[in-house]
């Protein structure tokens, strides 16, 4: 398997991350190098074998669905955001 | 007192013969002095230490003391620190005061441990020589051409040239063992669920797991002790009862069974490294243990199936890097869908970003069955595997990494000669089996090799026992690099 430059923009915009066409090229080598690596594991007959997502087998825990954070810290927590105001986060406009 | 272990330490304080104070102002003097040549570190704050350590103090002198308080510690910079920069190596997070502490930052200073400053690390735990760093690369200190593995090598820096105790890593594919072993330190990767992620910025969360790196087995178990537990903030967390990982430290070895995986001592190790381990290996049967040859048949496909699972994890994970609640905001954009990309673009570095698009495309529609089911039905093999050679041996051991510490820039323009390093290491992750490194020799070039350790699950305190009583025999890890003193 190949990734050719037009599927490593389609990745970059799929991820939210710009690509110059620079770039693109390089990116493309370096993930065909690893990809060709990857490749080894379509030879794996793993026919009846479960998928093992997690490296314990243990089940998500419940709890009551109750409050249990009481203390307000939405301050502390805007106080670092590139740009927040009236308690809200700002973003460029979205809805004209 | 640079090379006290921590028990030692605890002693000193306890007796007065050093005061939190005095020890906290003895690292930070030498990271003043040695740091600029290493880089171990990211963020130093001199007032904030000293603060902990008079606290630590007040503690000491209350009689309120455990065996850690007013004991420095260094931590990677992936843990949250409330006040503290934590940057996770990357220009995404260099303006990131964190607001609050991970669960082992809590737990550590309910302890009385003072916090040293934060390790430089390679970007979001990404890489194995520290050298995708936004900060710059770490130097080893046992050879400063050479690089201290990764990812977290500011913390064996750090501590390798006495700059700190001891340090706080993570592992997710050997980023603890494979910096324990080529800069001359123990290092230990607890069974995954074992020791909290909250608080610890994620890389891959079916495979990070936080673990202690000091200059011995005992130190680590007396880090673990402090760092191990259930918190419900970590969905993961197991609920175990509490345990002393230093209590049976020095159990006898009299009919242990080592099983030393055959895929481990093929080709492709260097000769030093075979050597170093083959001799610890006799120090072992001299202890009473015998080997047993062992096979794990599937671990060859581990560092493929690792890319396919970590960078899928990961993609998903760095997606809330947006520019939006926290961190890097690019300074110029059109809308909001260029702010994400421009944001992420300048924010995350090469290797980051090569791991975003690798996870992107394995999870994106049409590939997701060929490669992430595929990858995590091969993880079953390999965990499969392990639950086999289990029924022969009581313990796993090998070489940590296959090579000794490399040169800087020696696999950093070929990804997959980089992710090779961790061909040893990677095994135990996917399994979510507890491993460890300990120093066992130098190569020719007077660098520092470690021999692994792989435990069966929730086997700590065995494992910890095994590697205690090698270092009881030898005095591999007591050795310091000569530029440190």
């Amino acid at each position: 398997m190949s990734l050719n430059l037009d599927q490593v923009e389609r990745i970059a915009r799929l991820a939210h991350i710009e690509i110059s066409p620079a770039e693109a090229a390089q990116t493309r080598d370096r993930l065909n190098a690893i990809f060709d690596l990857i490749e080894q594991l379509q030879a794996v007959n793993t026919a009846g074998i479960a998928p093992m997502a997690h490296a314990v087998d243990v089940s998500q825990r419940l709890r009551a669905d109750v409050v249990t954070e009481t203390i307000d810290r939405r301050e502390v927590f805007q106080a670092i955001a590139p740009e927040a105001e009236a308690g809200l986060y700002l973003v460029p406009r979205v809805i004209e | 007192m640079i090379n006290a272990t921590l028990r030692e330490l605890s002693v000193a304080l306890a007796a007065k013969r050093i005061s939190a104070v005095e020890l906290a102002t003895l690292f930070l003097d030498r990271i003043q002095r040695l740091n600029p040549a290493l880089n171990a570190f990211i963020t130093v704050d001199r007032d904030k230490t000293l603060e902990m350590a008079r606290a630590a103090d007040v503690r000491l002198a209350a009689g309120d003391a455990g065996p850690l308080t007013g004991i420095p510690l260094a931590y990677k910079d992936i843990f949250c620190t409330e006040g503290w920069l934590t940057t996770c190596g990357s220009k995404m997070l260099s303006n990131f005061v964190s607001p609050y502490d991970a669960h082992v930052v809590e737990r550590f200073k309910s302890a009385g441990m003072v916090t040293l400053g934060k390790c430089n690390m390679d970007e979001f735990a990404m890489g194995s020589s520290n050298e995708t760093s936004f900060y710059g690369p770490v130097k080893n200190p046992w050879n400063t051409d050479r690089v201290p593995g990764g990812s977290s090598g500011g913390s064996a820096a750090a501590i390798a040239a006495r700059l700190a105790p001891a340090a706080t890593g993570t592992d997710t594919g050997g980023s603890i063992r494979q910096p324990a072993a080529l800069s001359g330190l123990t290092g230990l990767k607890p069974t995954y669920g074992v020791v909290s992620r909250y608080g610890m910025i994620a890389f891959a969360s079916s495979l990070d797991q936080a673990g202690p790196m000091a200059k011995s087995v005992e130190d680590c178990a007396l880090l673990l002790n402090a760092m191990a537990g259930f918190d419900s903030r970590d969905s993961t967390s197991l609920e175990r009862p509490a345990q002393d990982y230093a209590h049976d430290l020095e159990q006898p070895l009299r009919g242990l069974r080592i099983g030393l995986p055959k895929e481990f001592f093929g080709d492709g190790m260097e000769p030093g490294v075979r050597a170093a381990v083959e001799a610890a290996l006799a120090e072992y049967r001299k202890l009473g243990a015998s080997t047993v040859e062992i096979s794990l048949p599937s671990s060859g496909l581990s560092v493929p199936a690792y890319y396919v699972i970590a960078p899928a994890e990961a993609s998903s994970n760095l997606s809330r890097f947006d520019g939006v609640r926290y961190g890097y905001r690019a300074p110029e954009y059109v809308d909001l869908a260029d702010m994400y990309r421009k944001s992420r673009a300048q924010g995350f570095g090469e290797e980051v970003k090569r791991r975003i698009l690798i996870g992107t495309y394995v999870l994106s529609h049409g590939y997701y069955d060929a490669y992430y089911l595929q990858a995590q039905k091969i993880r079953r093999l390999i965990a499969n595997d392990f639950v086999e050679a289990f029924k022969h041996c009581d313990i796993i051991a090998g070489p940590t990494a296959p090579g000794t510490a490399f040169e800087f820039g020696a696999k950093s323009n070929d990804p997959v000669q980089m992710y090779l390093s961790d061909i040893y290491t990677i095994p135990a992750n996917l399994a979510g089996l507890p491993g460890m490194s300990l120093p066992c020799g130098f190569d020719a070039g007077k660098l520092p090799i470690g021999l692994q350790l792989i435990g069966n699950y929730f086997d700590e305190a065995r494992m910890l026992n095994v590697a205690h009583r090698y270092q009881q025999v030898t005095d591999w890890h007591a050795q310091m690099p000569k530029g440190s003193a």
